[in-house]
Formats: C-alpha cells, sequence, structure tokens
C-alpha cells in the first residue's frame, strides 16, 4: 500500500507487516489485537502478498508463539499477536527463543491488567517486555509506537533488527494505539535479503538449541548473549519536545506521549518550562539522551505503576515524579499540567 | 519369510556415547531412525523437533537438522516448520509427559488439522527423565514416585488411550501403537520384534511425504524407574502394558502397510 488510508492502528502493523514480507502469522485472538489475524486472514485468502504463504488460527497462545518458533527456524519471517494475558502464556516460548536466537515479531497491545484486568489501555506490561518476561537471563528488543503511521513503520523495523541481532522484537502498543484511527502513508520498503545461514534445512547438520549441560558451556552461551544485548544499546530510538530549555521534563510513550504533548503545550502557555522525552524503544532504553537532562526535574507519566519511572531513575540516578493511571483509563491533559504545576510550586507529589 | 537387520552403523548416526539408561529402547529407536532416514535419503531435509524428556539429547546423536522444543509444544513447532517450508520432513520423539501430559493441546490439535507431520511417542508408563513420578499413562495400581501406594484410578484418572484420542480425530493417514521393548523368547530376543519397528518407522515417515499426518506409539521399559530388571520390564511391556494399550494398526489411509 503506498497511498494515504485512514485506518486503525492494528491494521496499520498487519499491513505494515505485510509490506516488510511476512511469511508466517500464527495466533489466537484476543482483544484489544484481533484485528490483526483478521486483517491477515483476510489478505491470506486474498493471496495479495506472495511472500504471505502461512496464516493460521491457533488453539491457543503457547500453539501460536511454538509455531512461530518452528517457522522462524527454517528462516522464514513470522509473527504472532497478542494481549496481555495471551503474552503471559508465551513467556516460556520467548526464554527459548532467545536462548536460541531466533528473529520473529511479537505484537502486544496492551490491556488493563492484572488478571483478566479489562480490554482498556495500560502500559503494565512494560517490565514483562523490557525485562524478559520468562525464565532466565534474556532480553527482548521492544518498540513502542505512539501513532497509527508508527503502527504502520514499525514491523519493518522489528524485523530488520530481530533478523540483524537473532532476537525476538516486541512490538508494544497500548489498547489506545491499537483501536485509533489515523490517515498515515506506507512507506515503500524495497526488497530485503536477511542472513538465514544458521536456519534448519539444507547442507550439514543446524541444531537450533538453548540447552548446555555444561554449566561451563552455558556461561559462556550467556555471556555471549549479554554481549549482544549489550551491543544492541545503538539501536535506542527516541524523540525530544521542546527539552533543551525545559526545567520538567516528562517521559512518557505511547497514547500516554501524545496527551503529554498536549499537557506540555498548555504547560508552556501557563509560564512552565515543559518539555518531553519519548521513548520510541522500550530496550534498548534511551537512558544517554535521558541522562543528558538529568539535572532537570523529572515526570514519568505512564498507565500502569510506575515501570519506566524505575528505568528512568537508573538513568538519572535520582528520585523522580510520577503521575500514573491504570485499569484502563488515560491520564488527561489537565491532571499531567496539574502535576507540573505542583512540581514547579516546589510541592513534591 | 526370513527376517534380517543391516548390521553397518548408519551414516545419520553420530558415534557418540548415548546418556540412555542400559535397558531402554531409546538407544534402539534412535538408531532406526538414523538408519531409515539414510535409506530414504532424507537428511538434509529432516528436522527432529527435539522434546523434553529422555530424548531431549537427541540432537548429539543423529545427524538430522534439531529444533529444541520447549515440552509438548513440537507438534506446533513442527507445524510451524511445515507451513513455511512444506519440503522439510518433521517429526519428534516424546515421552509420555510431552505428548499426553503438558503437550496434550499441541498434539491434539495437530492431529485435528492434520498436520502433515510425523509423532513418536516413546510410552513407558512413567517420567522417566524426572526420575519416575506418574505418567497420564501410568496403569492402575502401578507404584511410581507421585503414586507410593500404586496408581488410584478414581483419582488420577484413567490411563490415556492415545490410539483412540488421535483416532477420534479422523485424520491420522497412519496411526500404529506396537511394543518396542524387544519380546523375550526362550531367554532370547525376539528379532522379529525389531524389524516391525523399523516398518513402522518407514510408514510413518512415508505417511508424512504424502501430506498426512502420522503418530505411531511405541510400548518402551523403563527399568530403572520401574525398579524391575531388564528382563522383567520387558515382560511388563509385553504381559501387562499390552493388555492397557493394545498394540496394532489403528489407521492407514495410504494402505502403506499392505504393500
Amino acid at each position: 500500500m503506498t497511498s494515504r488510508v485512514y485506518m486503525k492502528g492494528n491494521e496499520a502493523l498487519a499491513y505494515g507487516a505485510l509490506d516488510a514480507g511476512l511469511n508466517s502469522f500464527f495466533g489466537y485472538p484476543i482483544t484489544p489485537s484481533s484485528e490483526i489475524p483478521e486483517t491477515l486472514a483476510k489478505e491470506h485468502a486474498s493471496k495479495s502478498y506472495p511472500s504471505f504463504r502461512a496464516f493460521m488460527q491457533a488453539a491457543s497462545e503457547t500453539e501460536s508463539i511454538n509455531m512461530v518458533i518452528g517457522a522462524a527456524s527454517t528462516g522464514a519471517l513470522a509473527m504472532t499477536a497478542t494481549s496481555g494475558p495471551g503474552f503471559s502464556l508465551m513467556q516460556e516460548a520467548m526464554s527459548y527463543a532467545s536462548g536460541m536466537e531466533l528473529p520473529f515479531v511479537v505484537a502486544n497491545v496492551n490491556r488493563a491488567g492484572p488478571g483478566l484486568g479489562n480490554i482498556g489501555p495500560e502500559q503494565s506490561d512494560y517490565h514483562q517486555c523490557t525485562r524478559g518476561g520468562g525464565h532466565g537471563s534474556y532480553r527482548n528488543i521492544v518498540i513502542a509506537p505512539n501513532s497509527v503511521q508508527e503502527m504502520a513503520n514499525a514491523p519493518s523495523k522489528a524485523f530488520e533488527l530481530a533478523f540483524r541481532y537473532r532476537n525476538p522484537v516486541i512490538i508494544l502498543a497500548d489498547a489506545f494505539i491499537g483501536q485509533l484511527k489515523e490517515d498515515i502513508e506506507f512507506p515503500v520498503i524495497g526488497k530485503r535479503e536477511y542472513d538465514v545461514s544458521w536456519a534448519v534445512g539444507g547442507k550439514g547438520k543446524k541444531i537450533i538449541n538453548s540447552i548446555f549441560l555444561d554449566n561451563n558451556d552455558l556461561e559462556h552461551h550467556n555471556n555471549k548473549l549479554q554481549s549482544k544485548f549489550a551491543s544492541m544499546q545503538k539501536e535506542a530510538e527516541w524523540e525530544e519536545y521542546l527539552s533543551k530549555d525545559a526545567d520538567i521534563l516528562i517521559v512518557a510513550y505511547g497514547i500516554a506521549s501524545r496527551i503529554c504533548k498536549a499537557a506540555v503545550n498548555a504547560a508552556r502557555d501557563t509560564g512552565i518550562n515543559a518539555g518531553m522525552v519519548r521513548p520510541k524503544t522500550l530496550f534498548p532504553f534511551p537512558s544517554e539522551a535521558i541522562m543528558k537532562h538529568s539535572q532537570k526535574e523529572f515526570l514519568v507519566v505512564e498507565m500502569n505503576d510506575g515501570q519506566m519511572a524505575s528505568d528512568v531513575m537508573l538513568s538519572v540516578k535520582k528520585n523522580v515524579h510520577r503521575h500514573n493511571r491504570m485499569g484502563g483509563n488515560i491520564p488527561s491533559k489537565g491532571d499531567v499540567v496539574s502535576k507540573m504545576e505542583e512540581i514547579s510550586n516546589g510541592i513534591l507529589a | 519369510m526370513a527376517y534380517s537387520l543391516k548390521m553397518k552403523s548408519p551414516e545419520s548416526l553420530e558415534h557418540v556415547s548415548m546418556h540412555y539408561c542400559p535397558g531402554c529402547e531409546h538407544s534402539l529407536l534412535t538408531k532406526i531412525i538414523a538408519s531409515v532416514i539414510d535409506e530414504m535419503g532424507i537428511r538434509e531435509r529432516t528436522v527432529m523437533g527435539v522434546s523434553v524428556g529422555c530424548s531431549v539429547l537427541a540432537y548429539k546423536y543423529l545427524k538430522c537438522h534439531h529444533i529444541q522444543c520447549p515440552h509438548g509444544r513440537a507438534p506446533a513447532v513442527l507445524t510451524g516448520v511445515k507451513k513455511s517450508d512444506p519440503g522439510l520432513i518433521a517429526f519428534t520423539v516424546q515421552g509420555d509427559g510431552d505428548c499426553v501430559g503438558i503437550g496434550m493441546l499441541e498434539t491434539m490439535y495437530a492431529a485435528i488439522r492434520g498436520e502433515p507431520i510425523t509423532v513418536f511417542l516413546y510410552n513407558n508408563a512413567i517420567y522417566g527423565m524426572t526420575g519416575g513420578q506418574m505418567a497420564p499413562t501410568t496403569l492402575q495400581n502401578q507404584i511410581t514416585t507421585t503414586t507410593p501406594e500404586g496408581r488410584d484410578v478414581i483419582e488420577t484418572g484413567q490411563p490415556v488411550d492415545m490410539m483412540k484420542l488421535i483416532g477420534a480425530t479422523g485424520n491420522a493417514s497412519y496411526l500404529k501403537r506396537i511394543p518396542i521393548a524387544i519380546r523375550p523368547k526362550d531367554g532370547k530376543a525376539d528379532v522379529k520384534s525389531v524389524y516391525e519397528v523399523k516398518k513402522a518407522v518407514e510408514n510413518a515417515f512415508k505417511a508424512q511425504m504424502k501430506g498426512g499426518y502420522a503418530f505411531v506409539e511405541f510400548l518402551g521399559s523403563c527399568n530403572v524407574n520401574w525398579k524391575k530388571s531388564v528382563i522383567d520390564s520387558k515382560r511388563f511391556v509385553h504381559e501387562e502394558m499390552v493388555k492397557q494399550f493394545p498394540p496394532g494398526l489403528y489407521a492407514d489411509k495410504f494402505s502403506l502397510e499392505a504393500k
């Protein structure tokens, strides 16, 4: 698709994946992500994308993610889409995949939790996604779109990073961005060739494996993975808005960042020097960019219990202000402005 | 008819010591699979989904390609493999827990869809790798580390008959149950039984190559965890297990056994 179109975030993500050369999609419906498999089912049936060989609605999230592991092991561009409760079911497989150095993409459209929660937007899967939510020492690359345009752009970037580093990449959108409709333009993506010399099939004996019975072998493997995760830091992406002369710097991503941009403008109108740093990748976290502003007052606005605030604090090595909403509620511009006024008046919240 | 087995070590078998317990038929199954891969000339396009259980180190023993699968998930992993690269041959060797316990959903749905994969279940009525706990296929009154007084089927359910469950999907192209424990005959091994096991492995690959789903359940022994002598373990398979799990050909849509 190359003309301007008006569509939902979830649909844009699906088309973005197709444009990036998606080969296989295996998924299980879960609100608020189901438009992704629905769009892909429609396009698979229409046969309009020659690379898109396989679509299957699996019987569960464990089935889905393991089918993705199988397809990815052959070097194919494979993907699944889910929300929190489903992503929780996938954690064992995510751990395996990172240990086995497999490239694939998982879209997590974050809903409110914990448990069944509701289908409203939250950002409460931040820790689960950025820390490696399964067992063992590993990391997922996490891309955080904040617009339907970024949903369309994300899969291409995600597959590129997945194959460059041979690691799963999560596109973490909140339910609001997944459901939001905006008009966008799909970027033209040229033909891509990925190195899949490690994939199964063909000459030789390829082993896609995460078991190393000898402790020293496994430690060596872990150290190799850790070096790889450290080398990902150069892929950190972020956006700064009026940050240079700001006294109070908001850090926010996803829908919260859209609201906070309006709050920054409103605060500036009342004479508060507000600004914002918006992480576009949550892992790697743009800690260096944030550290450059460490003398400023920070306000981390997120729809969870303060998960990204920990990463901001680690970057600037001091306490930060927080504004948290949960349960599917989004921050209001007015509340964020009031919070900045409190900070500005020296009242610590 | 005279039966003979090739005595040459298969090309597709790595020359390493195997970790399997003495008296276990996993090593025999591994060697048979290597032999069949050689004879069919399919090594370069064969992918093994290495499951969790006693077969977990199979990637060290066979020269085909390997994907280590999370516990119970091999049929799903292999479905993904076949969907993205249908030219590959995909098979797995699973234990009772992997196939019938934790992997029940993945096992059943691959059969429900009739995915062109080959599943080998090594049923030894116990969890071997983890030290002898109850399996879904443990027999009534059988003593295990989690049924120290013998399995009470009222509490824990009946042993699961996979021929019935897979058969009920109507989608298996080749569905067979056969003892792999060598039949004791006058204090010696009955060689004929090994030949039939090899035929079952061959047919299970052939069925996949014709586009069908194949499931073969081997009745195997576990002398270590059953706390029996090797010879008594073989007897347990051929005298007790076959009563609960009758061997036979349960589906053969391509008439592979008629040939």
